[in-house]
């Protein structure tokens, strides 16, 4: 564990429909919710397929590949114990479908670095009892 | 409305008797011509219910409304009971004490936008960004705005003018916050929230309540006041009402209302003398000036240019009090009420010039939007 203060980070409640997403990581696989039945995949998961209106969803890991389509750089220290450093705070587009996003946090560059378009890859980094799926440059 | 402040150390249902008691006189009405009540409720705010205990009103309808579909939703709910028969005249209020929670919980202490204490887990939709240090509504906005100037080359001195504007606004307004003029200067220099987002780009938590009567159009007769009339509402939802999978990182689900609001009227953009547009974030005005089709997708930046066609001599004078940048954040419910003295002509030293006939409320950003028209009848 770092020592090193981040940004504030509060963990999510796992349940049965979010577990798959928040503890994939923990064996490295980025895990999104996907329709048995007509193979549209889902985020934030859900109970039943928007799609075609059928339960049957299974989580399945996906490439960890992504494409940063919006992004800001957050400089507020929301908490007393958060960092005062600037970090990238982004929505990342996966390839797996169109529209299929996270949001997540860019790591491991320089927040000036970071711009829409941008290739990136997903890193884990552990919160409690889960593993945040957070981004890094895709070099 | 009731007094407003930062923090004024008052319960929020004691602000609430005081702005709807202030609302019922000043529309002529005694408490007993009250038969109905409806409240936007979140924490840190006055719910229906005990409201007409304190006051003891006698209702034939009343409703306790959440966020959704806008934070005005209660307003709209209240139309409809008139509209209906439900009730002649109806109390809608808002009230809040998030302005002394968040002074006396320190940094930290609640999340922003909300007068409750910061969980220790997450679920519901926060849960998609607490984990990843966006507590506010604010950086999800700012990525939106982000997007626009990547596609659009929208500018930050563009989307100053809206705090300047409305700051300029705010002193001419007795219950404003702030009110000592902001340069361009101030903006760029400012502290950075979360970019594009500067300090002047998020609005201000306060306390206060704001009320407003809603009478049916043949219980008007008597009023103190020259009725003001419902043009039209929206509150459409055609997409993922959603902070990252709605369909268009550059607009927010506002989109949909401002398609639908004309469909219900045979104004049109043109017609708008007068417009309160939610400003808990700059972007959002801007967004919701595409979204109601007084520019073009992409064209805010420019429309606002310069902020002489947004300032009070302007063609379409927005947030004529200051709105939530300048004045505070009343979760959407200060925009209505700043319309209708415009319309009759109560703005004193921001009156619009003209004699404003239409005027337009839009409130919500993000996954919430409602908007109406009112006219002068």
């Amino acid at each position: 564990m770092s020592t090193v203060p981040g940004p504030m980070r509060i963990p999510p409640l796992l349940t049965e429909l979010n577990t798959d997403f928040w503890t994939g990581g923990l064996e490295g696989e980025l895990r999104i919710q996907r329709c048995t039945h007509c193979a549209t995949y889902h985020h934030p998961p859900t109970s039943v397929c928007r799609n075609c209106l059928r339960g049957g969803l299974t989580a399945q890991a996906v490439s960890g590949t992504a494409t940063v389509m919006a992004f800001t750089i957050n400089h507020h220290q929301w908490s007393p114990t958060a960092t005062t450093e600037p970090y990238v705070i982004a929505i990342v587009e996966l390839p797996e479908q169109d529209g299929l996003r996270i949001t997540t946090n860019i790591v491991n560059c320089d927040v000036r670095d970071v711009h829409i378009d941008m290739p990136v890859r997903v890193v884990f980094e552990p919160l409690a009892d889960v593993a945040l799926p957070l981004f890094e440059p895709d070099r | 409305m009731s007094a407003v402040g930062r923090a004024l150390y008052r319960h929020p249902t004691d602000l609430a008797v005081e702005g709807c008691l202030n609302a019922i006189a000043d529309a002529g009405l005694t408490r007993d011509d009250i038969d109905g009540a409806a409240a936007f409720h979140i924490e840190g705010s006055a719910g229906v219910v005990e409201m007409i205990d304190t006051l003891g009103l006698k209702v034939d309808w009343f409703a306790d409304l959440s966020i959704g579909p806008s934070q005005i939703s209660a307003i709209f709910e209240a139309i409809m009971a008139v509209e209906t028969g439900r009730a002649r005249h109806v109390i809608v209020f808002h009230s809040s004490c998030e302005g002394t929670v968040r002074t006396t919980l320190g940094k930290g202490g609640s999340m922003p936008g909300s007068a409750s204490a910061t969980p220790e887990r997450v679920s519901g939709m926060p849960e998609w960004w607490l984990p990843f240090g966006a507590p506010s509504a604010g950086n999800h906005i700012a990525m939106y705005a982000q997007r626009h100037m990547h596609l659009y080359g929208t500018t930050r001195e563009q989307m100053a003018q809206i705090p300047i504007v409305q700051r300029r606004n705010a002193g001419l307004y007795d219950k404003s916050i702030y009110n000592t003029p902001l340069t361009m200067e101030d903006y760029l220099n400012a502290r950075m929230i979360t970019e594009p987002f500067c300090l002047f780009d998020c609005d201000i938590p306060i306390d206060f309540c704001t009320a407003i009567v809603i009478s049916s159009t043949d219980a008007t007769s008597g009023l103190r006041r020259p009725p003001l009339a419902v043009e039209a509402t929206s509150h459409a939802l055609k997409s993922r009402p959603s902070w990252d999978q709605f369909d268009d990182l550059s607009t927010m689900v506002l989109r949909d209302v401002g398609l639908d609001l004309w469909k219900h009227t045979d104004l049109t953009p043109g017609d708008v003398d007068v417009a309160g547009v939610y400003d808990g974030f700059t972007f959002i005005t801007m967004a919701w000036l595409e979204a109601l089709g007084f520019c073009g997708k992409g064209e805010s930046g420019a429309f606002i240019e310069g902020g002489q066609r947004i300032s009070l001599d302007g063609e379409l004078p927005i947030n004529t009090n200051g709105g939530q940048l300048s004045s505070g954040r009343m979760h959407g419910w200060g925009y209505l009420p700043e319309v209708c003295l415009q319309l009759w002509g109560d703005g004193g030293a921001r009156q619009v010039p003209n004699g404003p006939e239409v005027g337009v409320v839009a409130s919500g950003g993000g996954v919430f939007a409602g908007a109406m028209l009112v006219t002068r009848s």
